[in-house]
């Protein structure tokens, strides 16, 4: 059964130092609190999975959390580059990170096979393209019924999957819906798992196929309404394009960054604080 | 032809031409950027039952505005159906249910291998670009892809600094023999013309300009010996009907994503 928990004690039990971590979404339901918390917390030494690590990775990476990330597509969904991360590869600022790049095909293959208890992921993929090369995680086998070489990914088994969702009820059954990305993947494959919920209902009233992870295959769930923006809830709220634009400026330049992050993280108890805190930087919070 | 300025922009007719590609019913699985913009001008023209593909999982997406990230929520909330990231990736994608797939990239080379990794060294990047998302595997599954990009020397380059996503390889049958399931780039779209793979040499062959463009500016915007057709055309300027469509939908979505300014 889930705990459900506020989440800075959620982070505090659930997140350790050197742990993997997977804070998945796919632009949509992105647990940017969550993300905040783990930075408030100095948790350091992660390695940071994700399929489309954005502006909250970013932020990760450049407060100094992060020695390693696995990904397949790092950017400013819709903006451009995410240029902690770019500062990270490119000048080793603040800190070298380890990077294992892949394709989106192959992250997928990863997170279900790790859902699924399998070693590792096959799919017909990595054709083509120059990333085995840099990327001894991925190699290649004959199936065994036809000969065809298909590409084999080991799976992900994060120690903590942090996801972001629609609504739980009092017991921690979880019910999402709209763009799901891999969150489901990544939560079962997940040793422990923490989900932030946009409000905490005594009944979910859900229509079959729609609570999709029951309470006993999550550790905490956590309510924190609007705890995805500056992405979106579908339900709830829409996307801040302003603020992912804004983003750009605020984290192009290492003093700019560390300015924002001490005033709009570090600076505030929680995410209700930090929405106040940038409401004069960010119209429409 | 006249001198005059024409009426619309490069990059209009860029759009308009790669749009004009998309046979009406068929499944499109969509870059976002370019190939998102001519997608849905396709979609609003000669093409309304085509059924546009987006990687966030949103299949049949049919958005009035264009969505600035690939999982935006005009995209899901017009969509046929949502599936997750892994049923995008395996069931549609893999299983060979997508005819065309539709291509951005930062660097081409002359048999349209793309790279959208890095610039520079791998280790020690000039330029680190955002990595391969789903290219690679749009590039390999889709029964034919089409590349859309600006036409510059920097994009259009002899050697590409990393290959995100396989075209013709080294020409020939080189493509064939690595038994990747789709047939890969039938057409590179830039803002100067379209480039078709020789039949043959699977080359990139400049078969078409632009109005108002001369086969030596896209020589000359090229990085390597642009191939020639014997009999370059040139490409129908773009219709009335296909710049306001094209031109309402731009403002649509400028409008839609200032109101979250």
């Amino acid at each position: 059964m889930a705990a459900i928990l506020q989440l800075k004690d959620a982070i505090a039990e659930f997140v350790r130092d050197g742990d993997t971590v997977a804070l998945e979404g796919f632009t949509h339901l992105i647990p940017f609190a969550a993300g905040h918390e783990i930075i408030r917390q100095q948790r350091h030494g992660l390695t940071v999975i994700r399929m489309t690590p954005d502006v909250i990775y970013d932020q990760l990476i450049g407060a100094g959390c992060v020695a390693k990330i696995v990904f397949s597509w790092g950017g400013n969904p819709g903006v451009g580059s995410l240029h902690r991360l770019r500062d990270a590869i490119e000048k080793k600022w603040p800190n070298p990170i380890e990077v294992e790049e892949h394709e989106h095909a192959g992250m997928a293959a990863a997170y279900a096979a790790g859902a699924s208890h399998l070693p590792f992921g096959v799919l017909r993929g990595y054709v083509g393209t120059d990333l085995p090369k840099h990327n001894p995680n991925v190699r290649f086998i004959d199936c065994p019924f036809t000969g065809e070489k298909l590409a084999a990914v080991p799976a992900h088994r994060p120690d903590v999957t942090v996801i972001h969702a629609q609504k739980a009820d009092r017991r921690g059954n979880v019910m999402m819906w709209g763009v799901v990305g891999a969150q489901k993947e990544a939560v079962m494959a997940a040793r422990r798992s923490i989900v932030t919920v946009e409000e905490i209902v005594d009944n979910l009233n859900a229509p079959p196929n729609s609570v999709i992870l029951p309470s006993w295959v999550v550790s905490a769930v956590s309510e924190v309404p609007g705890g995805a923006f500056p992405s979106y809830a579908q339900g709830y709220y829409a996307r801040n394009n302003a603020f992912y634009k804004q983003w750009d400026n605020i984290a192009k330049d290492r003093g700019t960054f560390l300015t924002w992050i001490e005033e709009h993280v570090m600076g505030t108890k929680d995410f209700g604080e930090f929405k106040k805190s940038i409401e004069s930087a960010v119209t429409h919070v | 032809m006249s001198e005059r300025m024409p009426e619309y922009t490069a990059d209009e007719m860029m759009t308009i031409a790669a749009a004009r590609m998309l046979r009406n019913g068929a499944s499109c699985f969509v870059g976002i950027g370019l190939p998102s913009a001519a997608a849905n001008l396709a979609r609003l023209t000669h093409a309304p039952d085509t059924v546009l593909i987006y990687e966030s999982g949103c299949i049949g997406t049919k958005p009035n505005v264009l969505p600035l990230s690939i999982g935006d929520g005009e995209l899901s909330e017009t969509a046929d159906t949502v599936v997750s990231i892994v049923e995008i990736f395996t069931y549609w994608l893999q299983g060979g249910r997508i005819d065309l797939g539709f291509l951005g990239a930062a660097q081409i080379d002359r048999y349209a291998n793309i790279n959208s990794t890095v610039i520079g060294d791998y280790d020690s990047p000039k330029t680190r670009l955002p990595g391969a998302g789903g290219a690679p595997a749009i590039a390999a599954n889709c029964g034919e892809v089409l590349i859309t990009l600006r036409q510059t020397k920097r994009a259009f380059v002899e050697k590409l600094d990393f290959q995100t996503s396989g075209g013709h390889m080294e020409g020939g049958d080189s493509r064939a023999r690595m038994r990747f399931p789709g047939k890969g780039p039938t057409a590179v779209i830039t803002d100067l013309g379209i480039m078709t793979p020789d039949p043959v040499t699977k080359e990139l062959t400049l078969t078409s300009v632009h109005p108002g463009v001369t086969v030596d500016s896209a020589i000359a915007a090229t990085g390597w010996k642009l191939k020639v057709a014997g009999e370059v055309s040139t490409t129908p300027k773009p219709t009335d009907t296909e710049l306001s469509v094209l031109r309402d939908l731009q403002a649509r979505t400028a409008k839609a994503h200032a109101g979250q300014d």
